[in-house]
């Protein structure tokens, strides 16, 4: 067992002793960094999955749309005076399901749905927190991701969600693929491609509110995007990818929940510094490989002739 | 001959365009008929009418149980045109032709080693065995076109419906696609839409030229002066030997 004192954690900005893996235990046994620790794991697990159909399917800007509509609800919260999260999750579900159903049925544009659903959501939040009498307190923390304000009620509630997401990618898994490649080839085969389209779609509105904790309303696409795109370098198949992004997700969140606790800075900002730079170190690494692919089938060849 | 199914009096549009009007058409067992028309005449519009992707708006079409056949059991193979899909989608190549199965297997269930060994075969069968596990985006338009006519034919359908298969297709593997098509003609029956007429009609049975509206020529001949009798500005390219017989001109 270790035995945490105050005194020994305040050092650590002086004392250059302290390691970073004895900070790290240090830290365990704090409620919020725990908290912060199974944050970031059951969020990596559900972006790692969202996101790789997000990305397959080419729908990050709905996502974006939907992210933002939730304020919306983060506002309504604020004002009636319940967890803001809840009254986001409903609200993002219901601008998701309601850009599916109208892209279909009201012969309006999806692009210009999803612009019209993402203004009015931020339109709706400001001015409900504007009416909130008093301070609006943890906003920033909405806006920029606060991995080290989540609550036990917060890890429950993305606990559920990943058992959700989970269990219904393993279970559908060859239908959502198949569907999410070819939906009009899926149509002919009787799949239920509605039913499991609005599914996904109400899943993803979920995750997005979900993860704005970690990294905030305004950065939270990045964990949809960020580690399916580096791992999309190595792998073309779907379920690597899948795997892969959750893998890059955790480390991201990780070292970024590091960095924000030792820096004093937002979450969401720290973890996308750290994917970011991951995606840079990979695009290099891969466009090495290649480079040294293709030398050597040069060489190969030169030797031929 | 069995009939497979039945369409008729059918009306079938987009919104207010209504693009096919009064078709009748009956297909049946080990049918080969090709479809010919104009750009805009309703080609894809009647196949996906056929698939059940757009409902008519007046008429009928009657499905008929044929051989013992469950009814969740897809009935047609369908390969659409190659130029709808996302090439960037991860997929390999071995998981698009599985999709083909996925009426047969319902939602939960894995796919069984004979089911792969089948899917593999057909790969093989193609000259395609050795792209199995690349990612679709890799592949050229020919060796695409392959991998969706695995996918339409491996659930063994009773009708195989083909979109424009010869856009993609090279001048080598064309030969080949005709001796495979005529093959499959031995099991099911085969409906393919084409421009090129003066190709298809070497190897199909019957022609039916849907511009609009449907005629159906119970030959496979067909003259410059027929197509011109329903509008159909397409030129005809003859090959040798084909026999040009005229036929009775349409009553309109």
């Amino acid at each position: 067992m270790l035995h945490t004192t105050g005194n020994y954690l305040t050092n650590k900005n002086t004392g250059n002793q302290v390691k970073m893996t004895e900070l790290f235990f240090e830290l365990l046994n704090y409620k919020f960094f725990s908290n912060a620790l199974l944050a970031s794991f059951f969020t990596s697990i559900n972006c790692g999955i969202i996101g790789t159909y997000i990305v397959s399917r080419r729908l990050v800007f709905i996502s974006g749309g939907i992210t933002h509509a939730s304020f919306g609800g983060i506002g309504i919260g604020y004002f009636f005076g319940f967890n803001p999260i809840i009254s986001a999750v409903i609200f993002a579900v219901l601008s998701a399901l309601g850009i599916e159903f109208l892209a279909k049925k009201a012969d309006v544009r999806e692009d210009s749905l999803i612009g019209i659903f993402w203004s009015f959501g931020m339109a709706l939040g400001i001015i409900f927190i504007f009416l909130t009498p008093g301070y609006a307190p943890n906003l920033m923390g909405y806006l920029f991701g606060s991995l080290l304000t989540v609550t036990s009620f917060d890890i429950s509630l993305m606990t559920a969600l990943t058992i959700i997401v989970a269990g219904f990618f393993l279970l559908f898994y060859k239908v959502i693929l198949f569907i999410a490649f070819d939906q009009e080839y899926a149509k002919t085969h009787k799949a239920p491609v509605q039913f499991i389209t609005y599914i996904l779609i109400g899943l993803v509105a979920v995750t997005i509110v979900l993860s704005i904790k970690i990294a905030g309303i305004i950065l939270v696409i990045s964990l949809l995007t960020i580690p399916q795109t580096i791992a999309n370098l190595f792998t073309k198949n779907f379920k690597y990818i899948i795997y892969l992004s959750v893998i890059i997700a955790f480390f991201g969140a990780f070292s970024g929940l590091i960095l924000s606790y030792s820096l004093n800075i937002p979450s969401g900002a720290s973890i996308i510094m750290s994917l970011v730079c991951a995606f840079i170190i990979a695009k290099l690494f891969s466009i090495l490989v290649t480079y040294i692919k293709i030398s050597k089938s040069v060489l190969l060849l030169n030797k031929k002739i | 001959m069995n009939k497979i199914f039945e369409i008729k009096d059918l009306s079938a549009g987009y919104g207010d365009d209504i693009v096919l009007r009064d078709i009748n058409l009956v297909v049946n067992d080990l049918d080969f008929i090709g479809i010919i028309g104009p750009n805009g005449g309703g080609k894809t519009t009647l196949l996906k009418v056929i698939l059940g992707l757009i409902k008519p708006y007046r008429g009928t079409i009657t499905f008929y149980n044929g051989r013992q056949q469950k009814k969740s059991e897809n009935t047609i193979g369908y390969l659409p045109q190659i130029n709808q899909i996302d090439l960037r989608f991860p997929i390999s190549v071995t998981d698009v032709v599985l999709s083909g199965l996925m009426s047969k297997e319902g939602l939960f269930s894995r796919y069984s080693g004979k089911q792969r060994k089948h899917a593999e075969d057909l790969l093989k069968q193609l000259g395609i065995f050795e792209l199995r596990n690349k990612p679709i985006g890799g592949l050229s338009g020919g060796q695409l076109q392959r991998v969706y006519l695995c996918r339409a034919i491996v659930s063994s359908p009773r009708l195989l419906m083909l979109d424009e298969p010869n856009t993609f297709v090279d001048s080598r593997f064309e030969n080949d696609f005709h001796k495979i098509l005529k093959d499959l003609n031995n099991k099911m029956a085969i409906i393919i839409v084409s421009h090129d007429v003066g190709t298809i009609t070497w190897y199909v049975k019957t022609i039916a030229c849907v511009n609009r509206n449907l005629h159906y020529h119970p030959t496979n001949i067909i003259t410059q002066k027929q197509l011109a009798s329903y509008n159909c500005p397409i030129q005809i390219i003859t090959h040798g030997d084909v026999p040009h017989t005229v036929l009775e001109k349409h009553k309109l």
